[in-house]
């Protein structure tokens, strides 16, 4: 069973589509069990990182999600709550991965929405079968710096993570749920792991 | 690089698609969701669904619509038609879209906008805006162009994105239906006021229309119905071709 976290950022609708037109089953949960014995958990986002984070923190999520030991895939908001610290409203967050979310500064037009070109670690597993360079969907106002978890970068004003890994928690700023034919093999990959 | 998008536009009645269309090898041209489907084949970067239904009655049949789209549509969609409140909008999201797009109640309404803004995040709200020029001026006209208003396009487009839009789809009612091209001066100059992006909508003719567009504008999509829909324009060919100009595409 694949699990969908369930909080107060997110559109859990659209990942589950996505995640059932490749045919597995899933559940939108916030059900602490489920949690823990889903085979994978998404956390997926659309929304603020400070309500995100309070919530979290009030319904002890927080401690369980980095706790899990199975595969875990933060998508967008997911992937900057997966960092330690962002600067959209001045949060601490999960701290799985020791790097900063930082606001895009207003050079161009913010948020950056639309198709853009990643370039990907071409033998990470959650890459197999797609070619180094593609162009997947964004919408966000805030960015990963690039760190050592960097499996994959974007740029937009400055160069960022486009996606990242450390052991079995995986993220990406993109929304594969969104991004065409692209998009359903990165997530096919993560849910084959 | 971030890309240009080309995006169509499918015009809904009681649950099926308005005008008619050419694609030979799809049984049910009426049926939204499977034109949406070729269009996704096809290389689209977004699409936009209008509900042109005027009556409430036939809401349900659009509700279970948007929620078969975002069953079977892996790109982003926004849809359109008939909001006038943040209840009508969370419907909409509920049922899957990403995007809406509001127009004349935005204007009417412009509390309006920032609540959507707050409630789903600006990067949900699209604002529609009908300009038509009359003696040298952009005007803005509301429900569905009918209505002229005295609002001046650029200063109600600055307003909407200061208020929470979080992208302008811009339509010139002089250019649409014309097939002469895109409103290129006014689209330039809202483009560029905004810090948000900009979708222009009518004129589209020909593939340099839209050439012309991204190489003289900073928009930062196109949107048609009519080309692409009766085939006058195919869209693999249209974004191969601006590749071949230059224009970053997908």
């Amino acid at each position: 069973m694949i699990a969908i976290l369930k909080y107060n950022a997110g559109n859990s609708t659209s990942v589950k589509n996505a995640v059932e037109r490749l045919g597995f089953s899933c559940s939108i949960t916030n059900d602490h069990d489920i949690l823990k014995n889903a085979s994978k958990v998404i956390v997926p986002g659309v929304g603020a990182a400070n309500t995100a984070m309070s919530f979290l923190k009030e319904t002890g999520l927080d401690q369980l999600i980095v706790a899990l030991s199975q595969p875990v895939l933060g998508i967008c908001l997911g992937q900057q709550l997966f960092c330690t610290y962002s600067e959209e409203g001045d949060t601490d967050c999960l701290g799985i991965f020791n790097t900063q979310v930082k606001k895009f500064p207003p050079h161009k037009q913010v948020p950056h929405m639309g198709w853009n070109t990643i370039t990907m670690q071409p033998s990470h597993p959650l890459f197999e079968n797609v070619a180094e360079l593609e162009d997947v969907y964004f919408v966000h106002s805030y960015y990963c710096e690039l760190s050592n978890y960097t499996i994959a970068s974007c740029e937009y004003i400055c160069t960022f993570s486009a996606a990242m890994q450390k052991d079995n928690f995986y993220a990406t700023q993109f929304h594969p749920e969104k991004s065409a034919s692209v998009g359903a093999k990165i997530l096919n990959n993560f849910l084959q792991l | 690089m971030l890309k240009k998008r080309i995006i169509p536009c499918l015009d809904i009645k009681d649950g099926r698609t308005v005008k008619g269309i050419k694609f030979i090898d799809i049984q049910d041209a009426g049926d939204p969701v499977l034109l949406a489907k070729r269009y996704v084949q096809e290389g689209a970067d977004e699409l936009v669904f209008l509900d042109i239904t005027a009556t409430q009655e036939k809401r349900k049949t659009w509700i279970a619509l948007v929620e078969r789209i975002a069953k079977d549509i892996n790109i982003p969609f926004t849809v359109g038609g008939g909001i006038n409140s943040v209840e009508d909008a969370k419907r909409l999201i509920n049922a899957g879209a990403d995007k809406i797009s509001i127009n004349s109640a935005a204007i009417k309404n412009p509390t309006l906008l920032s609540d959507l803004a707050t409630q789903f995040g600006r990067q949900c709200v699209v604002v529609a805006i009908d300009i038509k020029m009359e003696n040298e001026e952009w005007f803005v006209f509301i429900s569905g162009g009918q209505i002229a208003t005295s609002i001046k396009a650029l200063e109600w487009a600055k307003q909407a994105a200061f208020l929470g839009a979080g992208e302008l789809l811009i339509t010139s009612m002089n250019n649409d239906g014309t097939k002469n091209g895109f409103a290129l001066p006014i689209l330039d100059a809202i483009s560029k006021s905004v810090p948000i992006p900009v979708i222009a909508s009518g004129g589209a003719g020909t593939q340099e229309h839209f050439k012309d567009l991204f190489a003289q504008t900073q928009v930062s999509a196109a949107l048609a119905a009519s080309v692409f829909h009766f085939s006058e324009i195919s869209i693999p060919f249209l974004k191969n071709y601006l590749k071949t100009q230059h224009i970053p595409i997908r």
